[in-house]
This record gives structure tokens, C-alpha cells and sequence, in this order.
């Protein structure tokens, strides 16, 4: 591998920066400690945390350590920030692309969803979502159902819960599945190198990832069945939905405040990614006779995708980072779990703060190795 | 030559530290933080965000409440004024750094009073300036009449960081009964959500759903269930480490409660200094010389008195008078049925 020295040096000494600067505190702050009597030390993590979560992703209560009740934080802000860049991309793609419509209505619409949502403060929006919902939201027996399996109440979405038999076929199946699209792939691509001859691989990857999970239910004895929530008298008047699984309110205001404040970034990124593609480039490729959609996926997108990645890069880590205001509405991320409780009830303000920053670092630094890489991977090859 | 000069400078440090040392053990009877605070001309002091009876600021930034009150009462001891004080009003979360890293000198933000706080995090107790425990409000109409009535699943919202969550935890597992804990950061989201009808019931300490429940869009909707679930005796929290600063404090808090146990109140202090009861009279610094264990004048207990008042004074004002808790319960004095009872100040 070449060893860019251009592009480590300043993430070299940046680190470097902030360790000196770490360390500086550190010292000071050992110092301080040892005058006040207050001890140093990460033995806590294996103490029993006794105090509950809200909501886990692990199996977690009050007897687990204050290890795992970090987890706990850290999974819970993990979830919401990869639903929130999944669909703030998926808003952002659309709502981008819609800008650049030539339908007035959609255009402007496009055009002030982009302005309004990314002009108001992000812990507003997160109010609104929550506080709004909560007040518009109807108690739990007053719920009309979607569907009737879905029920959408103040206290949470409740969903049918998927109750699976012989899981583990059903997803080697959609390996083997995934294994074999790529196969075909490498192989079309080949032959149409070679020969020029095209093979339909899109129609041939829906089949295969529809007929092998089939499969699996006809003859691998993978069977699915549901379990649906019903509604449960608590007292005179507060009820609860039962059985199936219960999304919070939180993790829902969160998510929708989350994802349509970052897609509003993510929208002028594809924009200026679409806008910055070369008109001349498309009349050159539909001059050689390229269809509309051959040209948007094979001219235009790959040289678009070069200067949309990198903005797009930092608002998935902005969206990481945000996601930590989930303390004011009591979604239980790290912060909340892990800087919050558990620091109030050990005390251990330095060790737990420490923790907490260098885990944000670390999910941040994976981030962005990950669409660097990715970066790299579209990026123009020469040759 | 040079190893005579080597020899004076290494006696010459000698002194120097020696110098330092005796200085240092002379200040040393002095509190640094008094000092710091004589330097300043006001008391640091951290509150709470908001809780009325306890710490609450008007529209003008005029902060209110018993737990204010001891902080003036320190002011007042110190400093001559009982207005000199800077409130840093602090969540939960951040109370115990505040203190520990000397943000503030006295945090006194109804903080319960434990052994692991007490012995962990550099923090010392001086005292307690009310007795409460943790309890429920439900809504009136929910048909919850007392806490057997909780069944499996319900939901309750409450702070992060108190002992409410531990207390909250140990209940319900003792019962048996599964819960979903709402935990939010400050105190002002959990009375929103819960008033929205996002938990079943809401918990904290008794004193504090009294306060919030004057908050709610419908105060009346909502009672606050009979039973206690633990013991939260809350009161002010100074640094570990200064024990003349520490004995400042709780000689300020025990003096408001010792100055109603003896009826000296603002109004009558300085009659009583001609009192017979040399009791009385010490304390208005009429007799004795409390103060210069302290380094503090005569006077700082009378000043106390007359500028803050006694405690049932100060509970009247704050918490009886408003409607929070008109019966003072474990509040009285212990002459009077309560269990405040406070060491003698000779």
C-alpha cells in the first residue's frame, strides 16, 4: 500500500495535538484530585451499575456492571445514528434531486423544506418532534390501529413482534443469495468485456434474493409467525400495549428530528454534486447512444458521487455527534446512560467523561475511514 | 568560590521553605475557602434549576427557598450580608463537579445525603435541612390509589442522576412488578412528558413533586400517592478537605434551626440579648465567643437570625406559605414532634 504522507501527516499531528493537550489536563487534573481526596480509577466498570435503562438493545438491568450499561448508551447511539444517516440519505437524495426537477411545485417545495429545516437550531427541532408528538399522540386505549397490527400511541410505536424458527437458514440463505449476485456480476461484466453481450444481472439478483429465502421456507423448515401487540389495562385509566416490540416516542423523535435536519445538508451536497457534473458530459454520452438512465448511472452519477461523498462524510459525523442531544428528551444514548447516570452515581467524572469522548472519537474516526475508503474507491483512477 | 555560593543558596532555599511552612501553618487556621470568599466579598453558592420552596429565582433573578436560605445564612455569617451570594443554578448532573472543582463553595440543591456520596466523591455532609422521601404522583383519575395498585408494564418519568433511579429500581424489584424508566436530564422535561401523559406516574422526592405539581398545565388533576419509598435526607454539601469552611456551614444551618428551638426570630433577636437564658444569649452573641473558633466576629449567629431568620421562619416563607407542604411533618423541631434536632451551639 503507498504510504500518503500528505494525508497522515496532519491527522498525525492533530492526534498529537490533542494528547498533549489531554495530557496537560490530565497532569492538572491528577493534581487537583489528589489534593481533594478524590480517587482515579476505571475499577468501576465492573461494578454493579443498579441502576435500569429505558430501552436496550442487550439484555440489561441494574445487576450488569456499569461495562455493560455503557454498551447499553453505546448500541442505543450506534441504532439511531444508522437509522438517521440511512434515511437522512434517502430524504437527501430525494429531496436533492427534486430541487433540480423542472416542476415548479416540486422544485419550490424541495427548495423550502431545504430552508426551513436546516435554519432552525437541531434541539428545537428535537423539542418539537417530541414534545408536539407527544401532545398529538393519543393514549394507548384511544389508538385506532394501522392496519390493524400497528399502533401508534404516546407511549411508543408497538409492532408486531417477528417470532422466527430456524433463523439461522433463513439468513444463510440470503447469503448464499448475495454470494451468488456478486458471482454473476464479476461474470457478466467479463463477458460483456469480452464479447459485448449484456445479461440482465438486475432481474436475475431480485430473483435469486426472492427464490432462495422462499427456499428456505419450503424445504429449510424456516417458519415465521407474529405476535401481536394487545392493549393492557394498567389502571382505571392508563393502559399499555403487550407482547410484540415497543419503539419509544424518543427513539422516534429523535430519528425523524435527526434525519430531516441532517438530510437538509445532504440535499444541497447532491445538488451540487448533480449540478457539478459538465452539461457536455451527458450530450457526449447520449451522442454515443446511451439511454437516459444509462447515462445518469454511468456518466453522470459516478463523477457526481466524487463531490458529493466528502460533504456527505461530515454530515453522517454531524449526525453521529448530534445524536447525542438525546439526553433532553430521554432516549438513553451514551451520554444519558454513560455520562449522565453512571457518572452521577460513581462520581467518576473524569474517568466516565474520558471514556465517553474517546468513544465518540472512535466512532467518528470509523466513519470516516469508511467513506475515505469508499472516496477512494469512486475516485478518478488514472492511469 | 562557587561552592560557597552553592552552599548559601541551599541554606537560603532551606529558610525559604522553612519561611513558607510556619506561614502556611498560620493561614492554615484560616480557611482558604473563607479567605477566597472574604477576597471575593460573596458566597459561591450552587442551587438547583428550579424547584419552588427549595431554590427557585423570580422573573427578576431574586432566587427563593430554604435551600437559598442557607447559603444567605452563610453570607450572613461571613460576609455581614445575606444578599452577597452568587447562585449557580445546576442540574443533577453537574452539581458534584461544580463543588469539587471549586466552582462553588456551598452546594446546598436538596441533595440527598449517602454514604457513598458522603464517602466517595470529595464531598462532605454537613447537616440536614429537611427530611424527605422519595414518592408517586399518578393523575387523580387513573384509579391509583396507592402504590400496590402498580401493575407490570407501567411507566414512570423521573431525573437522571438522583438516587430516585436507584430508589425506583430497589421498589419495584421488591415488588416484583416490570417498569420502563423515562429518565430525563432536567427537571422541567419530566414534568412535560409526564404531564403529556407519556409515563403513569412520576417520582422523585416527596418535597419535589409537591413543588412541580404547582407546575402542571392542571395541578388538581394530580396527587401524590401516601407512601415513601425511601429515606432522602437532603441537605447542604461542602468540599471535603476545608474543615473550617465545612464547620461555617453547618454552624450556619444549626443556628437557624437552634435560634426557633429557643423562639429567636428576625424580629426579636436583638431584644434577646438581655434574655436570662445564657443559651439564648449565646447565640445572639450576647455572651461566649462562639465566633473565634471560626475566625468570625461575635455577631455572626445574631446576623443570621436577623437577616435570613430562624428555619421555621424561612419554612413558613418558602415552602408553608405557598401551598407546597403546609404540615411540616419530620420537619419539626424535635420539642414539637419532628426530628430536627441539632447539637448544641456552646
Amino acid at each position: 500500500m503507498k504510504f500518503n504522507i500528505k494525508k497522515i501527516a496532519p491527522q498525525l499531528l492533530t492526534l498529537l495535538f490533542v494528547i498533549l493537550v489531554f495530557g496537560f489536563f490530565s497532569y492538572n487534573a491528577q493534581l487537583n484530585m489528589e489534593n481533594r481526596g478524590i480517587d482515579f480509577g476505571y475499577g468501576f466498570l465492573s461494578q454493579e451499575s443498579s441502576f435500569d435503562v429505558q430501552f436496550s438493545l442487550i439484555e440489561y438491568d441494574g445487576s450488569h456492571s456499569y461495562f455493560r450499561a455503557y454498551l447499553v448508551g453505546l448500541l442505543n447511539t450506534i441504532l439511531v445514528s444508522v437509522i438517521g444517516i440511512i434515511l437522512a440519505t434517502i430524504i437527501g437524495v430525494i429531496v436533492g434531486i427534486a430541487r433540480l426537477s423542472s416542476n415548479y411545485l416540486i422544485k419550490n417545495t424541495a427548495a423550502f423544506y431545504v430552508e426551513f429545516f436546516r435554519n432552525i437550531p437541531l434541539l428545537l427541532q428535537i423539542f418539537f418532534w417530541y414534545f408536539a408528538a407527544l401532545r398529538a399522540l393519543p393514549l394507548p386505549q384511544d389508538t385506532e390501529s394501522i392496519m390493524g397490527v400497528f399502533y401508534l400511541t404516546i407511549k411508543g410505536l408497538f409492532i408486531p413482534a417477528f417470532i422466527w424458527e430456524n433463523f439461522n437458514i433463513f439468513l444463510y440463505s440470503i447469503i448464499a443469495a448475495v454470494v451468488s449476485i456478486v458471482v454473476i456480476k464479476n461474470y457478466a461484466k467479463r463477458k460483456q468485456e469480452n464479447e459485448g453481450k449484456q445479461i440482465p444481472v438486475f432481474l436475475i439478483s431480485i430473483g435469486l434474493l426472492l427464490i432462495l429465502p422462499l427456499l428456505s421456507f419450503l424445504i429449510g423448515g424456516v417458519s415465521l409467525s407474529f405476535e401481536i401487540p394487545v392493549l393492557k389495562k394498567l389502571a382505571k385509566t392508563s393502559y399499555i400495549y403487550e407482547g410484540g416490540v415497543g419503539i419509544p416516542p424518543e427513539l422516534i423523535a429523535l430519528t425523524l428530528a435527526l434525519s430531516l435536519y441532517t438530510a437538509t445538508f445532504i440535499a444541497e451536497c447532491v445538488r451540487a454534486g448533480i449540478q457539478g457534473v459538465g452539461k457536455g458530459q451527458k450530450e457526449a454520452a447520449a451522442s454515443i447512444g446511451l439511454n437516459p438512465n444509462q447515462i445518469l448511472k454511468l456518466v453522470v452519477m459516478p463523477q457526481a458521487l466524487r463531490i458529493i461523498i466528502p460533504p456527505t462524510t461530515n454530515q453522517y459525523l454531524n449526525l453521529t455527534k448530534n445524536s447525542s442531544l438525546a439526553a433532553a428528551i430521554a432516549y438513553p444514548d451514551l451520554v444519558l446512560v454513560f455520562a449522565g447516570t453512571a457518572l452521577m452515581q460513581t462520581g467518576k467524572a473524569i474517568e466516565i467523561v474520558s471514556i465517553t469522548m474517546l468513544t465518540y472519537l472512535s466512532l467518528s474516526l470509523s466513519i470516516s475511514v469508511l467513506m475515505n475508503w469508499y472516496n477512494k474507491k469512486i475516485a478518478i483512477k488514472e492511469k | 568560590m562557587f561552592k560557597i555560593v552553592k552552599q548559601l543558596t541551599s541554606l537560603v532555599a532551606v529558610f525559604a521553605v522553612l519561611f513558607a511552612f510556619t506561614t502556611e501553618t498560620m493561614a492554615a487556621k484560616k480557611s482558604k475557602t473563607l479567605k477566597n470568599t472574604q477576597k471575593k466579598g460573596f458566597v459561591r453558592c450552587g442551587v438547583s434549576q428550579g424547584l419552588p420552596g427549595f431554590s427557585n429565582a423570580d422573573a427578576a433573578g431574586n432566587w427563593t427557598g430554604v435551600d437559598v436560605d442557607v447559603c444567605r445564612a452563610v453570607a450572613a455569617a461571613v460576609l455581614g450580608d445575606a444578599s452577597k451570594v452568587k447562585f449557580t443554578p445546576l442540574s443533577a448532573k453537574e452539581r458534584f463537579t461544580a463543588l469539587t472543582s471549586g466552582e462553588i463553595d456551598v452546594l446546598s440543591r436538596n441533595t440527598t445525603w449517602t454514604l457513598s456520596r458522603d464517602a466517595d466523591i470529595g464531598l462532605t455532609f454537613v447537616g440536614v435541612n429537611f427530611y424527605d422521601g422519595q414518592g408517586f404522583m399518578v393523575r387523580k383519575n387513573s384509579g391509583i390509589n396507592s402504590v400496590n395498585d402498580f401493575k407490570d408494564g407501567i411507566s414512570a418519568c423521573t431525573n437522571i442522576g438522583t438516587t430516585t433511579e436507584l430508589n425506583m429500581r430497589d421498589f419495584f424489584n421488591s415488588k416484583g412488578i416490570s417498569y420502563e424508566p423515562v429518565a430525563f436530564e432536567k427537571a422541567d422535561e419530566v414534568v412535560a412528558a409526564y404531564d403529556a401523559g407519556r409515563c403513569d406516574t412520576y417520582t422523585t422526592d416527596k418535597s419535589g413533586l409537591a413543588a412541580q405539581r404547582t407546575k402542571m398545565s392542571n395541578p388538581d388533576d394530580h396527587m401524590v400517592l401516601p407512601e415513601t419509598i425511601s429515606k432522602e435526607p437532603l441537605g447542604p454539601v461542602v468540599r471535603q478537605g476545608d474543615a473550617v469552611w465545612e464547620d461555617i456551614v453547618r454552624w450556619s444551618l444549626n443556628t437557624m434551626i437552634e435560634a426557633e428551638e429557643y423562639g429567636i426570630t428576625s424580629a426579636n433577636a436583638d431584644m434577646m440579648k438581655t434574655s436570662d437564658n445564657p443559651a439564648i444569649k449565646r447565640l445572639v452573641g450576647a455572651e461566649g465567643e462562639l465566633g473565634a473558633a471560626f475566625g468570625l466576629d461575635n455577631e455572626w449567629s445574631l446576623r443570621i437570625i436577623k437577616q435570613v431568620g430562624n428555619y421555621g421562619e424561612s419554612y413558613e416563607r418558602n415552602i408553608a406559605a405557598p401551598g407546597i407542604l403546609p404540615d411540616r411533618g419530620p420537619n419539626q423541631l424535635w420539642t414539637k414532634g419532628g426530628i430536627l434536632y441539632v447539637p448544641p451551639a456552646r
